[in-house]
């Protein structure tokens, strides 16, 4: 599960990534990751690890000071900015924040339409968004008035209805109750994109993500095949993480 | 209201006044508001007519009239201080139950309380028939420059959001056992307020951020085929304009009711 397997650019490619907060606070520090076409990776970390630091960068919604990111091969600069911002679809940890036009319908557009869709071939987009999300049903209805884990699906549905190469997600499962976090796990695991998916969900990432990088102090200090590297508690516990129950002590064969 | 609630301000129902093309409404609606306001202080003729056809547009787009009083309190700072002006004013003054007030003051209060109750009536029937997006776009339609189309929309979002914002922090205060019933309790809840400035604030810039994800370039997209406005259109709308139009006229030829006393 690497990127170098044939000609096909990894979906997104991060190198050598610096950024320090306008207060001079450094959050990335030199980050590498790669996601290749259609893998799942999780990236893992404490609280203040700078995941969702390196996350806005992957749309250009903070820019570097140092350091690349490429996007099926295509590299962020002011002039590629549209089509990054097309290509990753990029889903904040709060759906309300996502979520502001007065139906759900409109707020799967909103993005398509920006991308200049109009008429039928924006209603085919949005309808198949829907479905993948298996919110149809929701269409008419007004965002802030769902329930959360009805919101958190609309929120996806409004990014895949763009077609990105990769979606990153922050924190999908945060707050959901279990049958909503159960519903959600299945929808991503159907969908045939690539997924950076920021969480404290070790659960999750087990169901999800087959590889994991692990974040802390603003660069990558682990990365592997999820299984091995959620076992391993030594390396968990040093970065303010705790293996799975049930994973812990030993890896199974 | 449900589904299809979209601000506040809006009652969701299918009339022809909401079906009515955006800028359309908008061109009558600002005709309407700009007879009312100026026609002279003591043309009651107008005011009378004015209220009578902003009564039945309301009847004709199903806009209950409790909603429509329960708005109009934003004026009332207006009416306040109008229903002031008969005691402050100089000049002659008549008795009224034994009360001296200024005969000015008096014409002048029902000169702002009938132009401010009028044109905001105006404007609500504007907006409780228009959803927001349609009347962004109806401004466009009307070569508003974009760039005070994206303030008005900006303005919105935000609103909605510290609305949101003002309805979680006193949700978290009422769960402390702090229930302001009176003015002068209200000390924690403004205190508050600069915090709520910056949530609010941050809150807008993520939702910005959100729209931006999602290649928002300043314009809002058009999501729904705009039927163009047929010329039976333009006909129902400025007939309100034109009634008020008309009252004036009446209004002018049988002259106001300051020359009547």
């Amino acid at each position: 599960m690497t990127a170098e397997t044939g000609a096909a650019p990894p979906a997104l490619e991060v190198e050598g990534l610096r950024f320090r907060y306008p207060d001079g606070t450094p959050a990335l520090d030199g980050v590498d990751l790669v996601v290749a076409p259609g893998e799942r990776v999780a990236l893992l970390g404490p609280n203040g690890a700078g995941k969702t630091t390196l996350s806005l960068h992957t749309n250009g919604l903070l820019r570097a000071e140092s350091g690349t990111v490429r996007v099926v091969g295509v590299e962020l600069d002011q002039a590629t900015l549209r089509e990054i911002r097309r290509r990753v679809g990029f889903v904040f940890q709060d759906a309300e924040d996502q979520l502001f036009m007065s139906r759900v319908r409109d707020d799967v557009a909103f993005g398509p339409a920006n991308h200049g869709l109009r008429g039928a071939e924006l209603d085919a987009r949005v309808d198949a968004a829907l479905a993948a999300l298996d919110v149809t049903h929701l269409a008419d209805r007004a965002p802030h008035h769902l329930s959360g884990g009805e919101q958190r699906r609309v929120a996806i549905a409004t990014v895949l209805a763009l077609r990105p190469d990769v979606l990153v997600l922050d924190e999908p499962t945060a707050g959901l109750d279990p049958a909503s976090r159960r519903d959600l796990i299945g929808v991503l695991q159907g969908l045939d994109v690539a997924q950076l998916v920021v969480t404290h969900d070790l659960a999750l990432v087990l169901e999800l993500c087959p590889r994991t990088v692990l974040m802390d102090g603003g660069v990558v200090v682990a990365e592997g095949p999820s299984r091995e590297l959620l076992a391993d508690a030594a390396l968990l516990a040093a970065h303010r993480l705790e293996s799975p129950p049930g994973l812990a002590p030993a890896p199974r064969g | 209201m449900g589904a299809g609630h979209t601000h506040p301000l809006h009652v969701h129902e299918h009339s022809r006044t909401h079906h009515l093309p955006a800028h359309v409404k908008v061109v009558a609606t600002l005709t309407t508001a700009g007879l009312v306001a100026t026609a002279p202080r003591d043309d009651v003729i107008a005011f009378a007519g004015a209220a009578v056809v902003l009564a039945a547009v309301a009847r004709a787009s199903r806009v209950p009239g409790r909603f429509l009083v329960s708005r109009l309190a934003v004026t009332a700072p207006f009416l306040i201080a109008a229903l002031l002006l008969p005691f402050v004013a100089s000049g002659p003054r008549v008795d009224v139950v034994g009360v001296p007030l200024a005969v000015e003051g008096l014409w002048g209060a029902l000169g702002l309380v009938s132009r401010t109750l009028l044109g905001a009536t105006a404007s609500l029937l504007l907006v409780a028939t228009t959803e927001v997006p349609a009347l962004l776009r109806g401004l466009e339609r009307l070569r508003v420059p974009p760039v005070l189309t994206q303030i008005a929309a900006t303005m919105l979002r935000y609103l909605e959001v510290i609305v949101g914002e003002v309805g979680r922090q006193r949700r978290a205060m009422t769960a402390r056992g702090y229930d302001p019933r009176w003015l002068w309790q209200l000390g924690p809840l403004t205190a508050g307020l600069g915090v709520l400035f910056v949530r609010a604030y941050e809150r807008g810039e993520r939702v910005h951020a959100a729209m931006l994800a999602r290649g928002f370039t300043g314009r809002m997209p058009v999501l729904v085929a705009e039927r163009p406005a047929t010329a039976a259109d333009w006909a129902v709308a400025m007939a309100v304009p034109g009634l008020v139009a008309v009252a004036r006229t009446v209004g002018a030829v049988v002259g106001g009711a300051e020359a009547w006393a």
